[in-house]
């Protein structure tokens, strides 16, 4: 199946997985490339999207697999249409002829920027790594069926920080993102829950790359 | 640093409707623009982006050299609240530019119970509520919608309403406001030259004086005011504006498809149904207009599924043609296509056949009364065998789902009518006993009974409505004859409809009240989530104002109405025939059988009414 990498960003963050989903069949049949359909009693689209992300995150490396029904369209062709019939935000950076198994996929590379509108307090940076430093780090994970307790040491594969400017602290990390998956929010999380007084005014989150078991760029 | 909207939105339930940035929005070069229309839905995003005379009228005001058309809709309360913590001032969603900014507001008024969001809004973006605060020609407030045939309790606060169909009348009134800006008028030297198009109602212009009872005594025309101001209707609809370069939500609104509009107008005349009368007269598009229009649609929006709309479908009579040429084009392209509004005929259900949209839907009907006679008062010529013929086609065809729609509280009705729903509903499941191909899953009939609210323009605008008591008992009553577990009966709880008759048919007066309510928090009255009737009940005692005076009262046929002003050209003679013609449980043939006469015939120049 073709696999499109597109990307995320500006005010289409809010646009939710679902709302993202429909607006790809829908500029799918504007640039005139038809999809095939599920079978059965209520066809759908074949599209998927890998992955979903949270409302307000932005990304650079969504996956999105489809099926054209029909004669078969070069993938930059696909690529440049798909873009004249999308809106701002969502783009398209690639489209290829096949993709590997999403089961596959393992790490996520992401930027968390953390926001201190009376500038970064000067503890923040020592303590912050410190906290991720430690052994183990039990955060309240959200779910359908109420809270449950996650340790998200052993998901975060690697993280450093970066002072951008005087008022934004940026984490820069990579984490499991299937079986388990961490979502990067995480991690503020874990600043509020322990390190109450570094809590961020606001913070932002963004998927930067995707890899693989191997940690080398996943497509 | 993060701006402040931007750090708002993820806090609050579905942001992306507050982002604008859709396939289709339209932008434009500030500097090439000289008038900026904020055009305002009174109600969520969601809704107001499912209104089909938005989206006309946004496409008329941007085909305008020099205009600019953004919309506005009224945040969810999550939303607002952080609006108001934070002091953001209400913004239009193309520029992001607060509203105080534009020259002229715009907003369109479908429904009574979003008065309090028009309030909301103007409050939320910073602008004086009541027109006479505002002195200056910027922010000129004017409305339009079906609300606007009864404009009164909207008077304090709107400059200006624009009666009927805006396609053409929206361009004259947002040229001459060009004019105005480009020659610096005042806003009374504006006032006074739009009270001069067609259609255009200034209710500062009118003087309403009331009598000790409460009634009107008289409505005093000033600055040279027409006595009765006429709404604008568009003739030939094959020619007139359609945008089929829509805007595409990127986030699911409550009619999540493309709308084909295929005629306008209603042959029918059921004598409660204020659209029924007021859309009138009858005007067609031609099939291979809307064929081509549909395709367009389509191909521009990329839409799944499109849906043909009109007061009643199957009275339009290109309806086989269109729909043979668009079924193959449909499937072929994975379109659903859906046809609401069908009447009970053979056609319609050979047509649901082959659209095969009632699988998803199961069959409506809405024959309003549970009695003929009943239906002969309200004039809705929908007969018990149409229904159970058209059930029994149905169920052996293999559906098992119908849904009734009824009203209690009609004029004449009695106990026995009411039982009558009971007795209908009962003679469907027998049929499905008889004819159902496929019994495994057993029927299911949904039962809805509204609370019957008068409105202006029709045959009923003088009746009462009964009390709110009265109503409930009814419904209970019908609910201790429903034994089948088949049935789900649900009926509307009263508050809300009983506030919807008081602003059908109210006068000036009521303007404090929706201020004061507004003031006590009453917003988003049209959603359960924030409808409170305390909030209402308590400004009504704050103004001393007695929502009874225009529910229960009932209006006297000499009395003058606050609506007289406004012509939607029906006669007051035509409709206190029709009146009679109830009372004496006499059915009106439909206008295509007979013309009954209702004078909006009179509107067409060019052409004559299609009915």
């Amino acid at each position: 199946m073709p696999r499109a990498l597109f990307q995320k960003t500006g005010n289409a963050v809010y646009i939710s997985h679902l709302d993202l989903m429909r607006l790809f069949q829908r500029a799918f049949k504007r640039a005139g490339l038809p999809l095939t359909h599920t079978q059965g009693y209520n066809p759908r689209p074949s599209v998927s999207i890998a992955l979903p992300l949270s409302v307000g995150v932005e990304s650079h490396c969504e996956l999105l697999d489809f099926d054209l029904d029909g004669e078969s369209v070069p993938c930059e062709e696909i690529c440049d249409r798909l873009n004249s019939a999308l809106v701002d935000g969502v783009k398209v950076l690639a489209v290829y002829e096949d993709g590997i198994k999403i089961k596959h996929l393992a790490y996520l590379d992401c930027r968390i920027d953390l926001e201190y509108d009376t500038g970064i307090p000067d503890s923040a940076q020592d303590a912050i790594t410190e906290l991720f430093a430690r052994p183990s780090l039990t955060v309240e994970k959200k779910s359908k069926n109420g809270n449950t307790e996650q340790d998200i040491i052993p998901m975060i594969r690697s993280l450093r920080l970066e002072k951008q400017d005087e008022n934004n602290l940026c984490i820069f990390a990579r984490v499991c993102c299937q079986n388990p998956s961490l979502n990067p929010n995480q991690l503020v999380a874990a600043i509020a829950s322990y390190l109450p007084e570094l809590t961020p005014d606001f913070s932002k989150c963004c998927r930067l790359e995707i890899l693989d078991q191997g940690e080398t760029i996943f497509r | 640093m993060t701006e402040l909207l931007q750090r708002i939105l993820p806090t609050v339930q579905k942001p992306a409707r507050y982002i604008g940035g859709e396939y289709n929005e339209i932008i434009k070069d500030p500097a090439q623009i000289r008038v900026q229309v904020a055009f305002c839905f009174p109600d969520t995003y969601e809704i107001g982006m499912s209104n089909v005379g938005m989206r006309i009228l946004y496409g008329v005001m941007n085909e305008m050299d020099g205009v600019w058309c953004q919309r506005v809709f009224a945040p969810w309360g999550d939303m607002e609240s952080a609006m108001r913590q934070h002091n953001l001032p209400l913004w239009a969603l193309e520029s992001k530019q607060p509203v105080k900014d534009f020259d002229m507001i715009a907003f369109t008024v479908g429904y009574e119970m979003c008065y309090s969001n028009i309030l909301n809004m103007l409050d939320l973006a910073g602008i004086p509520l009541y027109a006479n605060q505002r002195t200056g020609l910027k922010n000129i407030v004017f409305a339009g919608g079906v609300c606007a045939f009864n404009p009164e309790p909207l008077a304090d606060f709107i400059d200006f309403f624009s009666l009927g169909e805006g396609e053409e009348s929206t361009v004259e009134i947002v040229s001459l406001y060009d004019r105005a800006k480009a020659e610096s008028w005042t806003k009374e030297q504006f006032l006074l030259e739009v009270s001069k198009i067609p259609g255009v109602y200034v209710p500062s212009f009118y003087r309403h004086e009331y009598k000790e009872d409460g009634t009107l005594a008289a409505i005093v025309l000033e600055n040279g005011a027409p006595k009765t101001v006429t709404k604008r209707i568009v003739e030939d609809l094959d020619n007139a504006y359609w945008p089929t370069k829509m805007i595409v939500p990127s986030t699911e609104i409550v009619h999540d498809r493309a709308n084909l509009e295929v005629f306008r107008g209603c042959i029918r005349g059921c004598r409660f149904c204020q659209a029924g009368f007021s859309c009138r007269p009858v005007r067609k598009k031609s099939p291979d207009v809307l064929y081509r229009q549909a395709v367009e649609t389509m191909v521009d929006s990329g839409h799944n599924e499109i849906t043909l709309s009109s007061l009643s479908t199957s009275d339009y009579r290109g309806l086989k043609e269109l729909t043979d040429r668009m079924i193959p084009y449909c499937e072929a392209n994975h379109i659903n296509l859906s046809v609401p509004s069908l009447r009970a005929d053979n056609f319609s259900v050979e047509l649901m056949h082959k659209l095969q949209t009632v699988r998803k839907s199961g069959l409506t009907f809405a024959p309003e009364a549970g009695t003929q006679r009943l239906r002969d008062v309200i004039n809705k010529n929908l007969s018990e065998e149409e229904i159970l013929t058209t059930c029994a086609n149905a169920f052996s065809g293999g559906w098992n789902n119908v849904k009734l729609y009824f009203m209690l509280g009609l004029p004449t009705e009695t106990d026995e009518d009411v039982l009558g729903i009971a007795e209908l509903v009962y003679k469907v499941i027998q049929t499905w006993k008889e004819k159902a191909s496929n019994k495994k899953r057993g029927l299911r009939v949904h039962v809805a009974t509204a609370y019957f609210v008068p409105k202006p323009h029709t045959p009923f605008q003088w009746e009462k409505q009964i009390t709110p008591e009265e109503y409930l008992r009814r419904c209970r009553l019908l609910k201790s004859h429903f034994y089948s577990k088949s049935i789900e009966y649900n009926y509307h709880g009263p508050d809300l409809s009983r506030l919807e008759a008081v602003f059908a048919r109210g006068d000036r007066r009521l303007g404090a009240v929706i201020a004061e309510a507004m003031k006590n928090g009453a917003r988003l009255d049209g959603w359960d989530e924030y409808f409170n009737y305390a909030k209402w009940f308590d400004a009504f005692n704050t103004c001393g104002i007695d929502p009874n005076f225009y529910t229960v009262r009932g209006y006297g046929e000499e009395e003058i109405l606050p609506w007289d002003t406004i012509d939607v050209g029906i006669s007051k003679k035509f409709l206190l025939k029709e009146r009679k013609r109830a009372y004496e449980e006499t059915a009106t043939p439909d206008c295509r059988e007979n013309c009954a006469g209702c004078g909006a015939a009179c509107l067409l120049k060019e052409v004559s009414c299609d009915a």
